[in-house]
């Protein structure tokens, strides 16, 4: 009887949260700012709509700037949301569904925001259909030997498969809480969402098929998407760049920064919503771990990128050298320094079970992170050959903008999501706890 | 009132999923097989208690993958033979730069059609079930585990109602039928 208890607590308090929502206050702050933010998003696209790509810093040489780097920082944080829920589901490894539902709530809008990237990066963004093939009376098609059209069909088909995957997942815990719901309002808003479904054996043998099979379709697309975002560099003659180490060391720098930014949402979550019975100090201390072992294969990435342009010698040493004392050496070290120095601290498991200190390396690894992207871009770009080809890159205020505004677009779709949906995959628990209990 | 309109189906419900599995054990050797059992979370063992074997999603997924790499890969052959780009002596059919998309296609292909296919095959969505009638049946609970017995030609309430009463159930639900349309 303790156990059954148990888990209908499981049910209660994750299907609970949208119609009782505990932090109402605390929600709203955090929903005002994300929402200011979305502003400065609509302000920032529509000035550059108005003035065009000029009003940021990137020009030649540095031509990609802020749109690509941050592009390629936010589709690196969305893996580690397809990669806790898929990778982990196929490994057994049950921990994970604490976890799983939020975590691909964030690839989702992750990718939304690195989506819009690549999209306002065009000189002319309303033409960014021109990317797909379809008949048309110029008679061109797009070019297939170009890495945008690859980036193109690689992103459009992990949002649609990460879209996918979510609502599946979330469609049993729709109808827990459309059962639950006491007000007609709630009830047609899950009833809406759940499709009718009522648990039947044969749907559940299907549905657990199509769960398992995109899950095991999802990890090699998360693995081709970011080695596909790492041949956009890496396919061009570019020193510094044309590197066979960067697809393996973008898709693991991608699952690290992912991996922390999983951990602060988790911390965050867990205290705003009272959740320490579901995200217990045992998941945080398995979020430490991933962190630890993705943040040190990332740091052997720093190592084997380096070692290679060391062997190479000529203009990629000249690179690697522009890197550790250049201009903007010190987007390196601080990249180095942040990704690496506060990640030891996860080596002791009293560190990683602890929320703090698991939020604050988790930023420090998000942030590091973000100046990697931005460090290999700048430091590759702004340095040609010629001397006339030499130029700086600075971000301009419509950079920031543009930037603080995407984090606006992914607080508002995350903070709606934990407002009306269950943050947590109640059902899975219940399998998890029924199959404890029978070992 | 209810006595002489058909009933949809009969419910019984159990406490654990082992008596669940049990119960549809026993049932189905009793000869009713119009049955289907309902489960809060996925259980193990519950389809092949049910004797429903399904192979429709995995291979729609499987045909999905096969024709969404096809498509991919002829998609940019033709492209590049429709408007042939000559540039600097690179081979028009580049297999190496259409690997990428052909990839990202076989997955979106293979996906689509498996999730499609379950959607499908369950009948989804369907918001407006006999089932949500039963005014005990509902799917949220942890510890409910649902037989079900549906009506058929030849279905009688009591032979059904008997057999399941004999398998010990916490409750029998009658699921009442619709009117026909």
């Amino acid at each position: 009887m303790k156990e059954r208890s148990a888990e209908d607590r499981v049910t209660r308090e994750v299907v609970r949260i949208p119609q009782h929502f505990p932090a109402r206050r605390a929600w709203w702050a955090c929903f005002a700012v994300a929402l200011l933010l979305l502003g400065l998003f609509f302000v920032s696209v529509a000035v550059l709509f108005g003035h065009g790509p000029g009003i940021w810093g990137n020009n030649v040489p540095v031509s990609w700037g802020f749109p690509i780097s941050n592009y390629v920082w936010w589709v690196g944080i969305g893996h580690a949301g397809t990669l806790i829920s898929a990778m982990l589901l196929l490994l057994g490894q049950q921990w994970r569904n604490s976890l799983n539902r939020f975590a691909e709530a964030m690839t989702l809008f992750a990718v939304v925001c690195a989506g819009l990237y690549p999209i306002l990066h065009l000189g002319r963004p309303w033409r960014f259909y021109w990317m797909a093939p379809y008949f048309n009376t110029m008679d061109v098609w797009p070019q297939f030997r170009s890495p945008l059209t690859w980036d193109f069909f690689a992103v459009l088909t992990y949002l649609i498969v990460s879209a996918l995957f979510w609502f599946i997942g979330i469609i049993p815990d729709l109808a827990s809480a459309r059962d639950r719901a006491t007000k007609r309002r709630w009830k047609i808003f899950f009833g809406l969402g759940a499709m009718g479904w009522r648990g039947s054996a044969r749907h559940w043998h299907r549905w657990q098929q199509s769960y398992r099979l995109t899950a095991a379709i999802a990890v090699p697309l998360v693995v081709s998407v970011h080695s596909e975002i790492s041949l956009l560099f890496a396919s061009g003659p570019i020193p510094g760049w044309a590197s066979t180490v960067f697809p393996p060391y973008f898709v693991l720098g991608a699952a690290f920064s992912g991996f922390a930014m999983v951990a602060m949402l988790a911390v965050w979550l867990r205290a705003m919503l009272g959740l320490k019975d579901l995200v217990t100090p045992h998941h945080l201390d398995m979020l430490g771990k991933l962190i630890l072992a993705t943040g040190l294969m990332t740091l052997y990435g720093y190592l084997a990128e380096a070692w290679t342009a060391a062997y190479a010698g000529k203009e990629e040493l000249q690179t690697l050298l522009d890197r550790f004392s250049g201009p903007y050496s010190w987007s390196y070290w601080s990249a180095v320094l942040l990704n690496f120095v506060p990640l030891q601290l996860m080596w002791w498991g009293t560190m990683r079970r602890h929320p703090l200190v698991l939020f604050l390396v988790g930023l420090s690894a998000v942030i590091g992170m973000w100046l990697e992207r931005y460090m290999l871009l700048v430091t590759s770009l702004y340095r040609d050959w010629l001397e006339s080809s030499v130029g700086y890159f600075h971000a301009t205020f419509w950079d920031w903008s543009l930037f603080a505004g995407t984090l606006g677009v992914f607080f508002t779709a995350f903070l709606l999501f934990i407002r009306f949906l269950p943050v947590i995959s109640a059902f899975e628990i219940k399998e998890q706890l029924e199959e404890g209990r029978h070992g | 009132m209810a006595e002489h309109a058909q009933p949809y189906a009969v419910l019984a419900e159990f406490g654990t999923s082992e008596r669940l599995i049990e119960a549809v054990r026993r049932i189905r050797e009793q000869g009713f097989t119009n049955i289907d059992a309902f489960t809060p979370f996925p259980v193990e063992g519950l389809a092949d208690a049910l004797h429903f074997r399904d192979r429709k999603v995995p291979v729609a997924t499987l045909l999905g993958g096969i024709a969404g790499g096809l498509i991919g890969f002829l998609m940019q052959a033709g492209v590049n033979l429709d408007y042939p780009l000559w540039i600097g002596g690179r081979p028009l059919i580049a297999v190496p730069a259409f690997i990428m998309i052909t990839f990202e296609l076989l997955v979106l292909g293979a996906v689509l059609a498996g999730i499609g296919t379950m959607f499908v095959a369950n009948r989804l969505p369907r918001l407006n079930h006999p089932l949500f009638d039963a005014e005990d049946f509902r799917f949220e609970s942890d510890d409910r585990f649902f037989l079900a017995i549906f009506a058929d030609a030849d279905f009688d309430r009591n032979e059904a109602g008997k057999a399941l009463a004999a398998l010990d159930p916490r409750a029998i639900i009658d699921v009442p039928g619709r009117p026909q349309r």
